[in-house]
């Protein structure tokens, strides 16, 4: 839940404003262009802060909006609020047309290729005779409602500002959804939140389309604000200065958006006003000092200046706790007719020269523990990658109920009912255990970006929460649910990782070193549920260390030794096993 | 087409390629080790072409002052990091550096103005001051911050260049400038006439390229600022200084960028802005080059001279247009076979 209270007071300041008497008319121009960049600065905030993915462009976005509604309104007469949607359209292709490009680049890659692109739309834009070359389009209708003509900053000012929290509310609400943590979970977890069936180049594909929308619109904005266009504010400078509002900001925030355009616009204007005075009118000083500025800024506040501030804030927003009444419907299950579950036929894994993984062959059945040890590089992760799909077998079979899944992507794993835990911990550091948790759900609930955005989602993501807590409960760390996952002992981490797991209602658990940075009572309590789970129904694999824990816990033992299979059977035979003892203790013992 | 013209074109092309060739490797160099996009590297550009050409003119640069300025900041901050361990060593050290070296070059500057100095000398001042700022430009901007996420490096990385950029513009006005040519001599081959600057750009482009190599390849030194880009942290454990790894990627950077802006002034007017552009075709061809290949990114910088002369002559208007959409191919390219991408962690 967000703090409706805050907001509230903040759009009634911001009505009040250009009714208080005295208010020049030079700071509603100010407030007009803060607005305007507090739009593409939310988008990149959910672009680059959120999802990692850093965007040099967004100015050339604000270029397509303002292009398209100065050349129909112009050349062709289409009143302004009609070619609003079709400014976002135009965005929106575009944007989809370049992402499906650049999305898919890491992180270094993405900022240089959108500064390539935003410098070939600026030229384009500059050089194309129907936008009307580097002089641009003038004459551009202002907006109106009625008789209201817009045409000064005052009247403009609502709409923009409207806008501005319409935007910043939507993007709240995006991103506290299903597909907001699939978002959150971009920029430090995706090969988590892909094996939980997180379609991951999609969810990049969405905020890449949703930032550039935001930017279409500003720009829509802009080309009625100004009543003409030009090339050069959607050139890459420009697209700069976006970012550095939103980094200023606090480049996770979508407030810190709204603050960082406050910030860099009203500093603008000082240096541009009173430099002059200072140093006797010496040309550009205000660059100079805005970027001297800029670095000691970051050196001070490298998060930007949001959360800084934040922490002063009397309040903390309140989480309800989720309704744990809500079920949410159980995974369709296919019938488990043979009892083999899962079948490792030969599997094979090369690195170049090195063989993790040789010709390894086991299964496991319903209803069963069975254990995968072995010294350290036996190929047990390995194996664990092959089967979740995070690495392709060079060779062998594995199936799934019978059913073959070579090459099948994580994604497609887990729908089969099968959910895994890492051997190093993949949480998102900076979400809540919940909200963690709850990402393993992500495969049972249905509401979509957009759905989140107007809140329609409400009761689909009440029946995730609720899951998503009944698991963390059962796990035991009911007391954490609302503690940031980063902030946990790195024992907790793991139990929240099988939490995430057990959301997906798998039918197989594979648990990678569950035990590792436990105590000896949590390594009792984490085998008695793994026992109860069990009991219920569920089958699990788990690569560990601790053999007392094993032998203890597992009904099976598989032992491998430099990738090969070199026993397996059950504990007591595996204890007593020569070439076990030899692989762990060496020949002479 | 004809096939003089298509020699010509491309001979310009392999001109400026090499160029970009140059600032391309700066720019992989710089950002494996530091992780820092640098984008001043047009302004260490600038910044050697119009010192060189100032020099030329009987002048006193203004960078030689910007020089001695940063220098005593550098020695500020280099006091206050090291104020619980001060001793005579490090801060005789850090004297010398920031402070006798800038300083020694702004007098020598001063004394020499008004009288014709020898090219070698304008060159070899204008490197070591352009160097000189590379180094404190690290040291003031970027050590504090040397642990910063991607993001944040790059944002100060703009900081630093518009900041630059506007001293350039104070040093050096809003004319263009051209500084002399390294050699007048000039021979013809066929239909094509190769003038001694060119030679000297393809020349010293090679040699720096077969340095970079060996530095790297075979010394002491290089091995530790690839270590440095590898694991920060295991370079720090094995003894190797990662804020010194980082100071010497932005010496060689700088002097690499002055170099270029040195090679090229004689040839084309710059402008106190110019920079950035040639920097950002740099770019454009260290992304074709992975950011990190160095032999790729050489290739491809001199594909980009070669797209880019032959469209100024096909289509001038759309020149830097198509320039910077060649980078989309690549990109495609790139992420059809794209690699797992690593996890970001900060």
């Amino acid at each position: 839940m967000m703090p409706r209270l805050p907001i509230i007071v903040f759009a009634l300041v911001m009505a009040a404003i250009p009714f208080i008497p005295g208010v020049p008319p030079f700071w509603i121009v100010l407030l007009d262009n803060i607005g305007l960049s507090a739009l593409v600065a939310m988008g990149l905030v959910l672009l680059t802060g959120v999802g990692g993915l850093t965007s040099f462009g967004q100015a050339a976005f604000c270029g397509f909006g303002a292009y398209t509604t100065a050349v129909l309104t112009t050349a062709y007469g289409v009143s302004p609020w009609l070619t609003l949607p079709l400014s976002l359209l135009v965005s929106g292709i575009a944007a989809v047309l370049l992402g499906l490009v650049t999305v898919r680049l890491s992180g270094h890659y993405l900022p240089l290729g959108t500064l390539a692109w935003g410098l070939g739309l600026f030229y384009l834009f500059s050089k194309l005779e129907f936008l009307g070359r580097n002089d641009g389009i003038s004459g551009i209708p202002p907006l109106s409602i009625g008789s209201l003509r817009m045409i000064d900053p005052g009247t403009i000012y609502f709409a923009i500002w409207i806008a501005v929290l319409l935007c910043a509310l939507l993007t709240l609400n995006l991103l506290d959804s299903r597909t907001g943590r699939a978002i959150r979970a971009l920029r430090r977890g995706h090969v988590a939140a892909e094996a939980f069936g997180v379609q991951t180049p999609r969810a990049k594909l969405l905020v890449f389309i949703y930032a550039a929308v935001l930017a279409g619109l500003s720009g829509w904005f802009y080309a009625h604000f100004q009543r003409a266009t030009n090339p050069t504010p959607f050139g890459v400078q420009t697209g700069i200065e976006y970012l550095f509002i939103a980094v200023v900001g606090g480049a996770g925030y979508v407030w810190g958006g709204v603050l960082g355009a406050a910030i860099v616009v009203i500093l603008k204007e000082l240096l541009q006003s009173y430099l002059p005075y200072l140093f006797h009118g010496e040309g550009q000083l205000e660059t100079i000092v805005f970027g001297i500025l800029l670095v000691t800024l970051l050196q001070i506040a490298p998060t930007g200046v949001w959360p800084s501030l934040t922490v002063w804030l009397p309040f903390r927003p309140k989480r309800k706790r989720p309704d744990t009444s809500l079920v949410l419907p159980a995974r369709i299950r296919p019938a488990i007719t043979p009892d083999v579950l899962l079948q490792i036929d030969h599997a094979r894994k090369q690195f170049g020269g090195v063989i993790a993984v040789n010709d390894v062959s086991f299964d496991v059945q319903a209803r069963e523990i069975v254990a995968l040890i072995g010294p350290n590089g036996a190929g047990k992760s390995t194996t664990f990658n092959l089967i979740t799909g995070v690495l392709a077998p060079s060779g062998g079979t594995i199936s799934v109920l019978g059913k073959k899944v070579g090459h099948a992507a994580p994604q497609q794993i887990v729908k089969l009912g099968i959910a895994r835990t890492f051997q190093h911990v993949k949480l998102v550091p900076d979400m809540t255990v919940l909200e963690n948790v709850a990402i393993g759900a992500h495969l049972r609930g249905h509401a979509g970006a957009i759905a989140s955005m107007f809140r329609l989602d409400r009761a689909d993501e009440a029946k995730l929460l609720a899951e998503a807590t009944r698991q963390i409960e059962r796990v035991g760390l009911g007391d954490q649910i609302d503690q940031l996952a980063g902030s946990l002992s790195l024992g907790q981490q793991r139990i929240v990782e099988i939490a995430r797991a057990l959301c997906v209602d798998p039918m197989l658990l594979l648990l990678d070193e569950p035990a590792a940075g436990l105590r000896h009572m949590e390594k009792q309590q984490l085998a008695a549920l793994l026992r109860q789970l069990r009991d219920g129904g569920m089958s699990v694999l788990l690569v560990e260390h601790d053999m007392g824990f094993v032998m203890d816990l597992a009904d099976r033992i598989v032992v491998l030794d430099f990738g090969t299979k070199i026993a397996e059977g059950t504990p007591q035979a595996i204890k007593t096993n020569p070439e076990v003892i030899k692989a762990y203790l060496g020949a002479v013992a | 087409m004809n096939t003089t013209i298509m020699l010509f074109l491309l001979q310009d092309g392999i001109t400026n390629g090499a160029i970009y060739a140059l600032l391309g490797l700066a720019l992989v160099l710089v950002f494996a080790v530091t992780r820092v996009i640098l984008i001043p590297q047009g302004e260490f550009v600038t910044y050697g072409a119009l010192t060189y050409a100032t020099l030329s003119s009987g002048q006193v640069p203004g960078t030689a002052r910007l020089a001695l300025a940063m220098g005593i900041v550098a020695f500020g901050l280099d006091l206050f990091a090291g104020r619980r361990a001060l001793h005579a060593k490090l801060i005789a050290r850090a004297l010398a550096i920031d402070i006798v070296l800038p300083a020694a070059v702004l007098a020598l500057t001063i004394w020499l103005a008004g009288h014709h100095s020898p090219i070698g000398v304008n060159i070899a001042l204008s490197l070591v001051i352009v160097a000189a700022i590379g180094l404190f430009l690290y040291r003031i901007a970027f050590q504090p911050i040397a642990h910063a996420s991607v993001l944040v490096l790059l944002i100060a990385a703009v900081g630093c260049h518009l900041a630059l950029q506007g001293f350039g513009l104070v040093f050096f006005g809003a004319e263009g400038q051209r500084g002399p040519t390294v050699s007048d001599s000039a021979f013809i081959v066929g239909p094509l006439r190769f003038t001694g600057q060119s030679i000297a750009v393809y020349a010293i482009t090679l040699a720096l390229i077969a340095g970079l190599w060996m530095f790297f390849g075979f010394t002491r030194m290089g091995k530790a600022l690839r270590a440095t880009a590898v694991n920060r942290l295991g370079a720090r454990l094995v003894g190797i200084r990662t804020a010194l790894s980082g100071q010497i990627a932005f010496l060689l950077a700088s002097v690499i960028g002055a170099v270029s802006g040195i090679l090229i002034v004689p040839i084309t007017t710059l402008y106190y802005d110019t920079g950035f552009l040639i920097g950002l075709k740099g770019f454009v061809a260290a992304i074709i080059g992975g950011l990190v290949s160095y032999p790729l990114t050489a290739i491809a910088a001199l594909l980009v001279g070669a797209v880019e002369a032959f469209s100024s002559f096909y289509a001038s208007n759309f020149k830097e247009v198509i320039v910077f959409t060649l980078i989309l191919p690549v990109l495609v390219l790139r992420s059809l076979a794209a690699p797992a991408v690593e996890e970001e962690k900060d």
